[in-house]
């Protein structure tokens, strides 16, 4: 069974330095009243793991405004000028993982894989310092797993095992960020009884998930 | 028609009847307008759609319903919804038959940068090197210029790459121009831009053929 908690006891487990991914895409799909508790508890020193920087007031954007990210795995900042400020002004370690890339990564680290092998940044500047491995004449970059300390993700509804259902596009990272987590915390818009979701439709199965936070503010139905 | 309404055009001749296409922000999006009767093509969000239907009217907007700009959109009969890691197996494994990006340069050996100035502007590449990699086709659709009219299309591109070698096709508000082992030929001009202006607009070696078609007429 998953553990229902509150927002302010999932930002509770999370701690300074540690490996933080967060679902969403463009704070759509984005665990945002965890992310809340986190600016207001100012955990800081984080490391971030996301597909992208959201915007200053949605989704992890916020976190990068509240100065508690001291460096991120990230495949887009476009739509977020404080990021690029802050990563400018030396405060914040960018590493800029193709999008491709960052979700296998963080799939490889959940499904016990060291690595994986992908075509994608041969001959970029995604190459340099990698070990290139040439398989029936194919160049392919070694990329390594991304570790993951504690993951919050946003789905729809969970059941008190924590199985999951998402909602049209908002979907996205989750349920890979889920498989990453040592600790899985979940905010849903809705928690029901086990039994009730039809297991053909769970996207993300319950054994990834640890805890559930009932989301209060629910955009969807 | 503008300059962008004949570029979108000209991409949406490209696809054929049952192609999957993901089509990059901005200047690509365009083509969705001049898809040809009788031309059916499903457009894949790389945020984890396929199906991607027009712009929902004001007022039903989704708000878990965007493509991968931020933008909201709706879905088509027949769509599907993924993860990311199944969004890019799509693109990577080779199974979509376009991609459609906007760039910053590309040169005469097909390859594209379109994700980063140095020390100007870094936006990250987001999916765009998994696009370039893995679609079978990839059109780049852009102004033949940049603002300044400095040419884009070059001899050697001089910031960082999306991916090498690459680039299928280019179209422009001035040409169609095909990359081939031979180097860039010239198809097309647009309507009323003679063959001397492109070559002039353009830093790369031109082939020029013998028969140069028109578009945007």
């Amino acid at each position: 069974m998953a553990q229902m908690i509150s927002a302010a006891d999932a930002a509770a487990m999370i701690k300074p330095g540690t490996r933080l991914a967060i679902g969403g895409f463009l704070a759509v799909g984005a665990p945002e009243g965890i992310i809340d508790a986190i600016v207001e508890r100012k955990i800081a020193d984080l490391h971030m793991i996301v597909i992208a920087s959201d915007w200053e007031n949605r989704g992890v954007g916020k976190l990068v405004v509240a100065n508690l990210i001291k460096s991120a795995q990230v495949s887009h900042l476009g739509t977020n000028k404080e990021i690029q400020a802050q990563m400018n002004a030396g405060k914040i370690d960018i590493e800029l993982v193709p999008q491709g890339t960052l979700m296998e990564r963080v799939r490889a680290a959940g499904a016990g894989l060291g690595g994986i092998l992908t075509p994608t940044g041969v001959g970029t500047v995604v190459e340099e310092g990698k070990q290139i491995i040439n398989l029936n004449g194919k160049d392919y970059i070694l990329e390594h797993a991304i570790e993951v300390d504690v993951a919050i993700v946003k789905a729809w509804k969970a059941d008190k095992m924590g199985n999951l259902i998402f909602r049209k596009t908002a979907r996205n990272s989750n349920p890979i960020m889920a498989m990453a987590g040592k600790i899985t915390i979940a905010e849903v818009d809705e928690i029901v009884e086990v039994g009730e979701l039809d297991p053909e439709m769970i996207a993300c199965p319950g054994v990834f998930v640890n805890y559930l936070v009932k989301s209060t503010e629910v955009a969807n139905g | 028609m503008d300059k962008r309404q004949m570029i979108g055009c000209r991409i949406a001749r490209e696809f054929k009847d049952g192609d999957y296409v993901n089509l990059g922000i901005g200047l690509p999006t365009m083509a969705v307008d001049y898809i040809p009767e009788g031309i059916h093509v499903v457009f894949q969000s790389e945020n984890g759609m396929l199906g991607v239907g027009p712009s929902p009217a004001e007022g039903t907007e989704d708000p878990d319903m965007i493509n991968a700009g931020g933008g909201f959109i709706t879905a088509l009969k027949g769509a599907s919804f993924f993860d990311s890691a199944l969004s890019f197996a799509i693109i990577r494994g080779g199974h979509i038959d376009a991609t459609v990006l906007g760039a910053l340069q590309v040169d005469q050996q097909g390859n594209l940068a379109n994700w980063m100035i140095p020390g100007k502007m870094v936006p990250g590449m987001g999916g765009a090197m998994d696009l370039v990699t893995g679609a079978r086709k990839v059109i780049v659709a852009m102004e033949h210029c940049d603002k300044h009219g400095n040419p884009k299309i070059l001899k050697e591109c001089n910031l960082p790459l999306t991916a090498k070698g690459k680039v299928s096709l280019i179209i422009t508000d001035m040409a169609v121009i095909e990359v081939t082992v031979s180097g860039l030929v010239l198809c097309e001009v647009a309507a009323g831009t003679s063959v001397e202006e492109v070559l002039k607009a353009t830093e790369a070696e031109l082939i020029v053929p013998e028969q140069v078609g028109t578009f945007g007429m």
